[in-house]
């Protein structure tokens, strides 16, 4: 896993973009204190922008909403909430003495 | 023939029918590929002859179905005034009285009927009329100014429509019928009987049975001779005996016509030529003539159709009739006069009140056939699709026609039962327009959306029950809550933000809502904060709450660059600033592009380049702007009275003032404003939210234009005002619209959301009906006194530009995504790939 930022340079309920291994990964932090990254590429708008979407909830699921076209995709899966055939790829990420570590983007489950 | 070529489709007469088929040929994309040229010979645009009773009331501009006489599309040309003199199948052209010659590729007849005059001495003299257009109604009234009397021969439908005009324009009236009834072809003996008492109640003389042998006089109409009755003395005549199609064109051009007239038409509604088609009461599909508007209307429809390569055919007609005659009810449908086998007759009456009631029903009794109604007619909107549909009648079909307790007699009909019978609309496509994902709110926006009830209106009231039972089903009212996480709607949400002084979304949250928020009401409560506190966007935890645009201060675009939009008040500028426009762009590689606001969009900007490019702009003196944002955008100007021959105020510092009054203004929606120096309105003030055009004697104030996908022009809010109450009128207006709209309501539906609507927002405004204008002008100058560059204020503050880097780990490395290609000298967006890799050799910077 390698050091992207430190945790105090995300916002609550903020994301940035990082990038890992030459991609574009998108890293949130929650209200609840937890830490997710997935691809930074929308892949309805086509375009690298998921970090600078809305977080929030819909019902119990964290998820973030493109900053172009709205769509919800659940932090914790990569899953398109709105359509059930997209979902983005995630990567292992955790919090150590404040830094930032993203790892290996899952395969698909 | 080349795809690009563009044929012609020439529609010879301008009614309903012809109109009808124009707005389908509109709406279905039919003038992408055809240019349509209506010839109608009346002087006026199409206007609504159903209603035409109602002229002597309302004027011809009520009735018409045009009003600016002209069709929006400008692939449509109307010719008005003038007569077709002929057509010719083969070299396809038409010839008009004026000389012209149009050639077609398609033909389509919608020519109408005309009164049928039967051929009795006399019938030509001074004071004759026919009963068919405005032009006829018009000499109708000018020749009544000097007569007493007046009768008209034939007592139909039209005929007493007639009979009616007489009797509104005073004169006494008598109606002269041939057959031994009233409305012979729609109610029975029974039902006549209870019309000709109505219709003599209201002062008329009703002659049935009574054959009109003559009619008298020498120059002038003095009187009816009658067959085997005393004759009657009359100065007006009327000739209303029904209707013969007009074929006449149809058969100099060599068309087949029917036995009984008319242009005889496939079910296509294609004539005996190929590229001839007919429609409205000038066709007789299969043979016969339809002279009811519906039937044309489907006509119109199937030919707008075939013309697009569609399959709708035109297989008869459902000749149900509902009118209301002189304040009489009559309905007619199905077999009324129960001529099926074996069918039985349920009948209601009551003489005193004058209604009359007849259901036919199967022999079985099981299902409903037909009916007449006289005298009280509000179960026809359900009766006739029992009919159409088939549906098993209930276990006491004579409660259907007893006097019942509310308007619409309780019945479940099917799905594909028909609603609205003028426009072919069934219960499920009503239900369909406003179920979950459906485009209604409501029955109104149903009629306007289905065209259910917006030709006779019979239907109205059922389509309003069908709308108000679906709701219920659904457990549904209308819903305002802003979003999961709050029961409450945006003017709700503003009011306990301002009582409770609430400060930030985890307060707000901890108060009134559940979870965490989403793109919903998050960028709502940002604005409800900045409409009352006027922070900065970006200032501690509002920006997480904010949209992408307000998060950067500028406008996302399709490959995820931005725009910046440099604030130009007014749409004024020096040489030396638009020099220093050019400059940055050129210097960015932005693209560059005139707006409709008068200002220059910059397009491509990345948005580590962002604070780069403000930097530039705020140095020469600029603020970059908002062209995004639920805030005020522009207030566009004409030249005014500096330099135009015709202003009589100065706009372009009026619109400058408001632009600076009112920046950075956070709202429901985007807000526009427009200045004109005078009432030619250059500025279009009148399609923006606030528009103030110049007077002589100050600014007169319009509220509530709209352009976008739902255009509205604004209203005068109030004429003629000096500049200070000018502004205090829009200080109060704007913070009310801001307190009370709900989010994303933009102000023309606001305002026709209120109570009231346009009188309402004048009370609060101008009157100041609540006691508010205090409160309202005082938060309007909160937010002036307060109002700082939010650009500028970003550029001095490390932690909020810290957000402006491509990644947090390599701000130097640009997104892989952002590639240009060239188009017409400039950059454009190039086509996406899919996800980028740059590979693990690129240097990343440790954290």
């Amino acid at each position: 896993m390698i050091a992207v930022c430190r945790l105090d340079q995300i916002e609550v309920e903020g994301g940035v973009a990082a990038l890992v291994d030459g991609a574009a990964v998108a890293i949130f932090r929650t209200h609840d204190g937890n830490v997710y990254a997935m691809s930074n590429y929308d892949p309805c708008a086509q375009a690298s922008v998921l970090a600078r979407g809305i977080v929030g909830t819909r019902g119990d699921v964290p998820y973030v909403a493109s900053p172009m076209h709205k769509q919800a995709f659940d932090l914790r899966t990569g899953q398109c909430l709105d359509d059930a055939a997209i979902r983005v790829p995630t990567y292992d990420v955790r919090v150590d003495d404040g830094l930032v570590l993203v790892g290996a983007r899952q395969e698909s489950p | 023939m080349s795809p690009h070529h563009r044929r012609t489709i020439v529609v010879v007469g301008h009614g309903m029918v012809s109109h009808r088929f124009v707005q389908a040929a509109v709406e279905r994309g039919l003038t992408e590929t055809h240019d349509i040229v209506v010839v109608g010979e009346e002087p006026r645009a199409a206007y609504d002859r159903v209603a035409l009773t109602s002229f002597f009331e309302v004027g011809a501009e009520a009735l018409s179905l045009l009003p600016d006489g002209a069709y929006d599309d400008p692939r449509v040309r109307l010719v008005l005034g003038v007569p077709v003199e002929a057509f010719d199948p083969e070299t396809r052209s038409v010839l008009l009285a004026d000389g012209e010659v149009i050639t077609y590729d398609e033909l389509v007849l919608a020519t109408g009927a005309a009164p049928f005059v039967p051929p009795i001495p006399g019938h030509d003299l001074e004071g004759c009329f026919v009963y068919r257009t405005i032009e006829d109604l018009e000499a109708i009234r000018a020749a009544a100014g000097t007569a007493t009397v007046g009768a008209v021969i034939g007592g139909g439908l039209l005929g007493l429509e007639a009979a009616n005009a007489l009797s509104q324009l005073g004169l006494e009236t008598h109606v002269v019928e041939m057959a031994p009834r009233l409305m012979a072809v729609q109610v029975d003996d029974a039902g006549g009987a209870t019309l000709t008492r109505h219709v003599e109640r209201l002062g008329l003389s009703v002659h049935t049975g009574a054959m009109t042998e003559r009619v008298l006089g020498e120059h002038r109409v003095t009187g009816l001779a009658l067959k085997d009755a005393p004759a009657i003395a009359a100065e007006i005549v009327v000739f209303s005996a029904g209707i013969r199609p007009r074929d006449a064109l149809a058969r100099a051009a060599g068309l087949a016509t029917a036995e009984r007239g008319g242009v005889l038409v496939d079910e296509r509604c294609r004539s005996s030529d190929p590229h001839v088609w007919a429609i409205g009461e000038c066709a007789a599909p299969g043979g016969r003539m339809y002279g009811l508007v519906a039937p044309g209307y489907s006509m119109a429809e199937v030919v707008a159709d075939a013309l697009l390569g569609g399959p709708g055919t035109f297989t008869g007609a459902d000749m149900s009739t509902k009118l209301k005659l002189m304040g009489v009810d009559v309905a007619s449908f199905g077999d009324a006069f129960a001529t099926t086998d074996g069918a039985l007759e349920l009948v209601y009456s009551d003489a005193v009140a004058g209604v009359y009631k007849k259901l036919v029903v199967s022999g079985d009794g099981t299902r409903l056939l037909g009916g007449v109604l006289v005298g009280d007619a509000t179960a026809y909107g359900v009766l006739r699709p029992m009919v159409a549909s088939g549906i098993p009648l209930p276990d006491n079909p004579e409660d259907l026609i007893l006097p019942a307790g509310r308007g619409v007699p309780e019945t479940s009909l099917p799905a594909e039962a028909q609603v609205c019978s003028c426009n072919d609309v069934t219960r499920a496509q009503i239900e369909a327009a406003v179920a979950e994902d459906g485009t209604c709110d409501g029955p109104a926006c149903v009629t306007r959306c289905t065209r259910a009830g917006s030709t006779c209106g019979s239907c109205k009231p059922l389509v309003k029950r069908i709308v108000e039972d679906f709701y219920a089903t659904q457990g549904r009212t209308v819903d305002r809550s802003i979003c999961e996480h709050f029961p409450l709607t945006r003017q709700e949400l503003f009011d306990v933000v301002a009582v409770h002084e609430l400060r930030s979304f985890d307060q707000v949250v901890a108060a009134h809502g559940t979870g965490r928020g989403c793109e919903i009401c998050k960028p709502a409560i940002a604005s409800i904060l900045a409409s009352q506190l006027n922070g900065h966007v970006l200032e501690g935890q509002t920006r997480t709450l904010q949209d992408t645009n307000d998060a950067y201060l500028a406008n996302i675009q399709r490959n995820g660059t931005y725009s910046v939009v440099p604030r130009i008040p007014g749409g004024e500028i020096t040489p030396e600033r638009l020099i220093v426009i050019g400059e940055v762009a050129r210097d960015f590689e932005l693209y560059t592009k005139i707006t409709g606001g008068q200002r220059i969009d910059l397009l491509g900007a990345r948005m580590e380049q962002l604070p780069a490019i403000w930097r530039r702009l705020v140095d020469a003196g600029f603020e970059s702007g908002h062209a995004y944002g639920k805030s005020l955008r522009t207030v566009k100007s004409c030249v005014g009275s500096t330099w135009c021959r015709y202003g009589v105020q100065d706009s372009v510092q009026l619109a400058i003032d408001l632009e600076l009054r009112y920046r950075g203004l956070r709202s429901p929606h985007k807000l526009k404003g427009g200045v004109s120096g005078c009432a030619r309105e250059c500025a279009e003030a009148r399609g923006k939210d606030f528009g103030v055009i110049a007077t002589e004697r100050g600014w007169n104030l319009y509220v509530g234009g709209n352009g976008g996908a739902t255009p509205a022009h604004a209203q005068l809010l109030a004429g003629d005002l000096d500049r200070e109450t000018l502004l205090r009128y829009l200080d109060r207006y704007l913070m009310y619209y801001i307190r009370t709209a709900d989010r994303l309501q933009r102000t023309a539906p606001w305002i026709d959301s209120l109570e009231g609507g346009l009188d309402r927002v004048r009370e609060v405004v101008v009157d100041d009906a609540l006691g508010l204008g205090s409160e309202l002008e005082a938060a309007m100058a909160r937010h002036v006194d307060t109002y700082f560059d939010e650009w500028q204020a970003t550029l001095e503050d490390p932690d909020k530009l810290a957000r402006f880097v491509s990644f947090v780990n390599a701000p130097g490395t640009p997104d892989p995504h952002i590639t240009f290609r060239t188009e017409r000298g400039q950059i454009a967006p190039a086509e996406p790939t899919g996800p980028v890799s740059l590979g693990s050799t690129i240097p990343v910077g440790a954290p």
